[in-house]
């Protein structure tokens, strides 16, 4: 299991989900309190490649021994590439959740809106704010 | 006051009062009285329990059962035999009584008789995935459309009219709910008419839907099938009586990736219709798909086997609005039933059985076709069940050969219009050489009398 972080280079939406822009390429996945919730994933179901994801819009399921789970799009683009290395070591998910466990690769169609989305300060912030809900 | 419930006026009375109100009137008053039953509902008196047994007793006997006459009534059930070992096993308190268990690895019996009823029909429908059984054959077809819609989100089912034609209704039905499309194939001499079918089966097609042996006992080409609907991206499902797979190759090896069925001949009586159970299983793709329960395999701390119910995160419990069904349950003691005259008949057994109906089926499809005024409906292979066309109208001719202790079987053409006067006959066990020559001399005499009293009419007209 990895330690918790939050990387600076990343962005993240509320659902718990990450992305790392690279141009106007993104890679998508859920943060370390993401898979800590969700406990051992078993099993990831991505979307086709090709397809299109919108954001706060679900893309694709993870499931662990407890639940299944909706993943949240953080931005809008077109799927070009999924993470085979998940599909067969789901695993990857809870011991690198911000690399070999990353999910999708999109091409953003609108790469700016990523900057509305919580930095790691706000994310931190608001993962204390649900600590005190 | 109700004759059918123990409250007296008394108790009647301190209720009332404990609540403030003095009659039953008041109590509804705030009720308009327009929306109100004005009359007593039209319920007799009480009777007493001699009284309303004897009265079961003669609605009752209004029935006739599969024992009363010479049956070769199919269509979907049959009057095979269910040994009692059967019903000696299925009444034990453990598995009888229980209802669905909540801490289910309390359970390891039942986990484990679920386990292996998944092991044996899994072997038969040759297919890896199997769970612990659904309520019946029909909603079973419609479970598997809903698996292959999640699997690739297409609006419309191509399905053979050799499909049993509750399956098809169920599948309306439900496919109604989900905006599912279902179109039909026609067919040609007994069986799916494959051409048609390559034509209907496009990038719109979800699943192609087939039934084997179909409705009119042939049975059907499943890999020539399975490539039309893999060309499409579109799932082969198909819809198998278990007890004909003894005989016939597994459908799961002949490119079907969700194989169903009902799993009435499998042990469960006829019953006036149910309850029975219904199976499915599937390729292992679909897994995360499959709805209701599923009995898996492991090893406890010590390392030793034992039973317990996997992937339930799927499940409605847990799901809730995206459970891959809201099936959470299993038609257990049915499906007991089924694994255990799986394996009362055994691996050589069943394959006798299917032996045995095709020589008796084959017997009797040859001696009716002999007969004046009957000829085959169509002249494929088949197994316990054959479609003959008779030259007098159908439901006369059944009424008059059940007059005379012989049920010939199912009228076709209330479900099939463009059968008029077709006739399913079912072919089992139980009925002996002696009772198929019955059925050849009644129906051959009934049909002969029709046909000649028409021909009289003619002459004398």
């Amino acid at each position: 299991m990895a330690e918790e972080t939050y990387p600076e280079d990343l962005r993240y939406h509320r659902e718990h989900d990450w992305v790392r822009v690279e141009g106007d390429e993104a890679i998508f996945g859920i943060t370390w309190f993401a898979q800590d919730a969700l406990g051992e994933v078993v099993f990831y179901e991505p979307p086709a490649v090709g397809s299109t994801v919108s954001a706060d819009a679900t893309y694709g399921e993870l499931e662990s021994v407890k639940a299944v789970s909706d993943i949240y799009a953080p931005a809008d683009g077109e799927v070009i590439a999924i993470n085979d290395a998940v599909v067969a070591s789901p695993g990857l998910v809870n011991s690198d959740p911000y690399g070999e466990g990353w999910l999708l690769r999109v091409r953003l169609t609108n790469p700016d809106a990523v900057s509305g989305l919580m930095d790691q300060a706000a994310y931190t912030a608001y993962l204390a704010g649900l600590g005190d809900a | 006051m109700s004759e059918y419930t123990s409250l007296t006026p008394e108790d009647l009375a301190e209720m009332l009062a404990t609540i403030g109100v003095t009659s039953i009137d008041e109590l509804l008053g705030a009720i308009p009285d327009d929306v109100r039953l004005q009359v007593p509902l039209n319920i007799p008196a009480g009777r007493p329990e001699q009284e309303v047994v004897a009265h079961l007793r003669q609605l009752a006997e209004r029935n006739t059962s599969a024992d009363d006459e010479i049956t070769f009534l199919g269509g979907g059930m049959y009057d095979h035999y269910s040994p009692a070992l059967i019903e000696s096993i299925i009444l034990r308190s453990e598995f009888l009584t229980p209802y669905t268990p909540y801490q289910p690895e309390i359970s390891q019996g039942g986990l484990q008789a679920m386990f292996e009823y998944q092991t044996a029909i899994s072997e038969l429908t040759g297919l890896p995935i199997s769970n612990a059984s659904l309520y019946e054959g029909p909603s079973a077809v419609a479970s598997a459309a809903y698996m292959s819609k999640l699997t690739n989100e297409r609006p419309e089912f191509v399905v053979s009219r050799g499909l049993h034609p509750h399956a098809r209704q169920t599948l309306a039905t439900v496919a109604h709910g989900w905006g599912g499309r279902v179109v039909e194939v026609d067919l040609a001499n007994g069986v799916t008419d494959l051409t048609e079918l390559a034509e209907l089966v496009g990038p719109n097609t979800c699943a192609v839907i087939v039934q084997q042996p179909n409705f009119l006992g042939a049975v059907e080409d499943l890999s020539a099938i399975s490539q039309i609907a893999h060309a499409a991206g579109a799932v082969p499902i198909c819809s198998a009586d278990p007890l004909t797979l003894g005989v016939l190759e597994a459908p799961g090896n002949q490119g079907i990736e969700i194989c169903v069925g009902e799993g009435q001949t499998l042990g469960n009586r006829l019953d006036f219709g149910g309850p029975s159970f219904g199976f499915l299983a599937a390729s292992a793709h679909h897994m995360r798909r499959m709805p209701g329960r599923i009995a898996g395999q492991t090893t406890d701390v010590d390392g030793r086997r034992g039973f317990v119910l996997t992937l339930q995160t799927r499940e409605q419990h847990i799901r809730r609005e995206k459970a891959t069904s809201n099936i959470c349950t299993s038609q257990a003691l049915n499906a007991l039933a089924g694994v255990m005259y799986l394996a009362w008949l055994g691996r050589e057994g069943l394959p006798e059985l299917g032996e045995l109906l095709m020589q008796r089926t084959a017997y009797a499809r040859m001696q009716l076709a002999a007969l004046d005024g009957v000829e085959l409906l169509h002249d494929q292979p088949v197994v316990r069940e054959f479609a003959v066309r008779l030259d007098a109208p159908v439901d006369r001719v059944i009424a008059a050969c059940q007059d005379r202790g012989v049920n010939p079987g199912l009228a076709l053409g209330h479900e099939y219009p463009e059968y008029e006067n077709g006739l399913l006959v079912a072919i089992t066990e139980q009925r002996s050489r002696s009772d198929i020559d019955t059925l050849v001399r009644v129906l051959g005499e009934v049909v002969a009398e029709i046909v000649g009293s028409r021909a009289g009419a003619g002459v004398a007209g």
